[in-house]
């Protein structure tokens, strides 16, 4: 076994050290290219910050919702703080999308520089379209490598006779148009947008989308969308705001707040919306203050919650130890980025996993969760301050930037019956034990107000009384009391998704989970059975439900977005895996496409 | 001392306000009588056992909360200002108070004191300051003189000009600056009552004596003086006072009118409401 591992370790690296996708070899391309089963198409606009490819894509987005179609949208930057380097990557479909598809089918760039920036993000093919201004100069290797189909895209030209002319909205008429959407969805989604900004600026807009749609005309058609009928109630949704949502219908009423990046949206949507529901969001000095502010607040009875990544977490860590000593519920949701350290604060990683499970000091069972789609961060948001308020825990609940900035036309996701019911001491409190030593290990908690049940929360050992105690019984019978409320819990069905079945199974977890998707239902399609195991419940480890979800299972290929292969010795520390294991890790910000993972999948077969 | 010894008798006695759990301080100590003191101001407040919280952080003063019989929380080291705003955000119902020492308050939770100051969150923050770290058996603290060599880790003082308490807490917006001394209990008391009383955040260092690891401070009984002057509220002359001070004047500095923190909210939407915007 362990040779297996490290073998596959080795190839696993590889991989991730690779320069960049353009020079990956073509084989992988073209295996991915030839199985496709969902008719998507992937579109990147690549700028400067500032030149609207961000407002186009979202338009676009939009435009092709209201069109009959579902897609998303996720968003690269550079670090700047204006300006700089941003690319909006769309993938639009008549049918579901889970992830990021694996090349870029049409980009159009609007400076080269900028592009240049995200080649290790964008994979051209020869099929691809390339659109940029003859003006820019010489295209880049990365364009010219490519073998790419290259339109001119001559922006004074098409912008002639236009006063205050885009050239993002001509961007977006010539997207929109080669993928065959009707312009009057784009041109309902600008007058929307624009109504509030006089005619002057809709009248140069909507010239704009024409010109484009004009140009589009005598392009390739090979990237047209047919529209389907699509569910009767949908959404636009980013994954941050659906943690807000899934936040908002857990019961969540009180938040403290630091701004990071990329978890800030989070806190900027809950704070008008807890407002207009009789919450409260204070915004923190730091991330020390904003976990003990929530820490205070749930101890004052109200369903709690803080955002952040990595840095912050780091920071939150002694006071997460409070919570599970305490036995005050809080749920802290970390959008990871590119660490250690200050890292890529914009880019996507999932390498928070180990801090998130074992990063408290002291012996202190906790709830971890992740998300694995923009959907179900509505859904995992909400179980999680379920579980937080159930077992008066602590949940730290782990999405990453790349769902968490990535907006997603989604159904409407049902309202889950999971609702924050804490176990509260009423009544007759006389000897009143917060600690009680309960069968369940959990003990009902007298909140403020109640008379007798007065009691003193403690981060120190503690007596069932809540006195603090250095003795090895207490200390013995409240870890044993802990662990058990965690143990016990029924978490149900929900500890992980599994689909399909096969002796092969895809092993993963958080963003990775939407190209896993893909990748098993191409291979299905190619006739490779594969069962796909996402982890939704990372701690406390559900060590039977794993194993029954591998029986049978004589394969594992386990897919992760960290360098050191953090799930893979996850995985290897708590459940017994079969003796062929493949990793397949790369760190972010490099993409982990639905092809990379079904190339695994075929060379095993 | 009259009227608030009537008003002990309205409701429930100070002793109702301490629990049977024996201090773990040293005999002398000056917290014990900072205790007493706020027994007696809750009492005189007439507020409901289950109605008060004690907020703490980490040190010898901060096991207060245990040696009450009240609602409280003895948390990590020097987040007490941070865990005590969210508790008052979340339940302004509750009267919340504050304990700790110099160490904890000015040193590790220093940045928490400046916010809590300029939040002006409507708490009563109680510091009991013995200029020494006692849990850990004698270090210099930010309060401690320069010039100390009592500690084996500054064997040859500090070298740091010591943190000034009342004139950061007035800088930093606090709407209540007060100091007592822990041998004067009704005093301390006395200044509770007012802190506690007055809206936004009420700051009051009492000067609390370490007979273990500074047993000179024996001496502040004999240096501590009550104010001569009746209690500001102009910002420039309360600043003048304190800056001029030798540290021992005791009483109400400055008294503050800013309004105290107050969080918008409203109940006029209903989730379903908020979840339509992302209807297509």
């Amino acid at each position: 076994m362990l040779s297996t591992a490290e073998s596959t370790r080795a190839s696993g690296s590889s991989e991730a050290n690779e320069p960049s996708e353009p020079s990956r070899p073509s084989r992988a391309r073209k295996s991915a290219q030839d199985t496709r089963v969902a008719s998507s198409v992937s579109i990147a606009l690549t700028g400067s910050g500032g030149s609207g490819v961000m407002t186009a894509g979202q338009m676009l987005l939009d435009a092709a919702a209201r069109g009959g179609f579902q897609g998303m949208m996720t968003r690269s930057l550079g670090p700047q703080i204006r300006g700089g380097e941003a690319e909006a990557f769309l993938r639009l479909s008549a049918s579901e999308v889970t992830c990021p598809g694996d090349g870029v089918d049409i980009l159009i760039a609007f400076d080269w520089t900028s592009t240049e920036r995200f080649a290790g993000e964008i994979s051209l093919k020869p099929s691809s379209l390339v659109l940029a201004d003859p003006e820019l100069g010489p295209a880049p290797a990365m364009i010219t490598g490519s073998g790419a189909r290259r339109i001119d895209l001559p922006l004074k030209a098409l912008l002639a006779g236009i006063p205050d002319g885009r050239p993002n909205m001509v961007g977006l008429g010539i997207l929109a148009g080669l993928i065959g959407l009707p312009e009057d969805s784009v041109l309902a989604v600008l007058n929307r947008m624009l109504k509030r900004k006089g005619a002057e600026a809709l009248a140069a807009s909507t010239a704009g989308i024409q010109a484009g749609y004009a140009a589009a005309a005598d392009m390739p058609a090979d990237f047209r969308l047919t529209a389907a009928k699509q569910a009767a109630s949908r959404w636009n949704i980013s994954g941050n705001e659906a943690i807000g949502v899934g936040a908002l219908r857990g019961g969540v009423r009180f938040v403290a707040a630091y701004p990071i990046t990329p978890a800030t949206e989070i806190l900027e949507w809950l704070a008008p919306n807890l407002e207009h529901l009789g919450g409260e969001l204070v915004q923190a000095e730091d991330e020390l203050a904003s976990i003990n502010m929530a820490v205070g607040g749930s101890f004052g009875g109200l369903a709690t919650l803080t955002a952040t990544s990595g840095p912050g977490l780091a920071l939150m860590i002694e006071t997460l130890g409070l919570s599970v000593a305490s036995e005050t519920p809080l749920v802290v949701v970390n959008v990871q980025r590119g660490g250690p350290s200050t890292g890529i604060p914009t880019k996507s990683e999932q390498s928070d996993l180990n801090i998130a499970v074992y990063g408290l000091h002291g012996d202190a069972p906790h709830i971890v969760t992740a998300t694995n789609s923009v959907a179900d961060c509505v859904f995992t948001a909400q179980w999680s301050v379920y579980l937080a308020e159930a077992l008066q825990s602590p949940a730290i609940v782990l999405t990453d930037q790349l769902l968490g900035q990535t907006r997603a036309i989604i159904e409407a996701p049902e309202g889950a019956s999971f609702v924050a019911r804490r176990e509260v001491a009423e009544g007759d409190l006389e000897n009143y034990l917060r600690y009680a030593v309960t069968e369940s290990g959990v003990s009902p908690m007298a909140i403020p107000g109640t008379p007798g049940g007065e009691y003193v929360a403690d981060g120190l050992e503690h007596t069932p009384r809540g006195r603090p105690s250095s003795q090895a019984e207490d200390h013995l019978t409240q870890l044993d009391k802990r662990n058990r409320k965690l143990e016990l819990f029924d978490y149900g069905k929900h500890w992980a998704d599994i689909e399909g079945d096969g002796e092969i199974a895809v092993v993963t977890w958080g963003s990775c989970t939407g190209p896993a998707r893909e990748a098993r239902v191409r291979a299905e399609a190619a006739g490779l059975k594969v069962k796909l195991i996402s982890l939704r419940l990372l701690a406390p480890m559900q060590t039977a439900r794993f194993e029954k979800a591998l029986k049978g299972v004589k394969k594992v290929l386990v897919v992760e977005q960290s360098h050191s292969q953090q799930f893979y010795h996850y995985l290897r520390a708590h459940y017994d895996l079969p003796k062929d294991v493949k990793v397949l890790s790369r760190p972010g910000p490099l993409p982990i496409r639905p092809a990379h993972i079904y190339e695994r999948l075929a060379d095993w077969s | 001392m009259t009227a608030m010894e009537q008003a002990v008798g309205a409701g429930l006695q100070p002793k109702d306000y301490k629990s049977d759990y024996k201090p773990i301080w040293c005999p002398g100590c000056g917290d014990y009588s900072v205790l007493t003191s706020i027994t007696k101001a809750l009492s005189v407040l007439g507020v409901a056992r289950e109605n008060a919280a004690v907020v703490s952080g980490i040190g010898c003063s901060s096991r207060i909360p245990a040696y009450t019989s009240l609602y409280g929380f003895h948390g990590v080291h020097g987040r007490a200002l941070a865990l005590a705003t969210g508790l008052k955000i979340a339940r302004p119902d509750l009267t919340v108070l504050v304990t700790g020492g110099d160490g904890d308050g000015f040193s590790i939770g220093g940045n928490h004191f400046l916010h809590a100051c300029r939040r002006n969150v409507d708490l009563t923050y109680i510091v009991m300051d013995n200029q020494v770290y006692g849990m850990t058996k004698g270090q210099a603290s930010p309060t401690t003189a320069s010039e100390w060599e009592g500690s084996k880790l500054t064997p040859h003082g500090t070298g740091v000009s010591p943190f000034q308490p009342l004139a950061v807490a007035l800088a930093a917006g606090a709407n209540f600056i007060a100091r007592g001394y822990a041998g004067d209990p009704n005093g301390v008391a006395r200044l509770i009552v007012e802190g506690v009383q007055h809206p936004g955040f009420s700051f009051i260092q009492v000067l609390s004596q370490c007979v273990t690891y500074r047993a000179e401070q024996r001496e502040w009984r004999s240096r501590v003086r009550p104010s001569a002057k009746e209690p500001t509220a102009n910002a420039a002359r309360a600043s003048r006072r304190i800056l001029d001070d030798d540290g021992f004047t005791t009483g109400i500095f400055y008294l503050g009118s800013r309004p105290p923190y107050q969080p918008v909210t409203a109940t006029d939407r209903t989730l379903a409401d908020i979840e339509q915007r992302f209807v297509i």
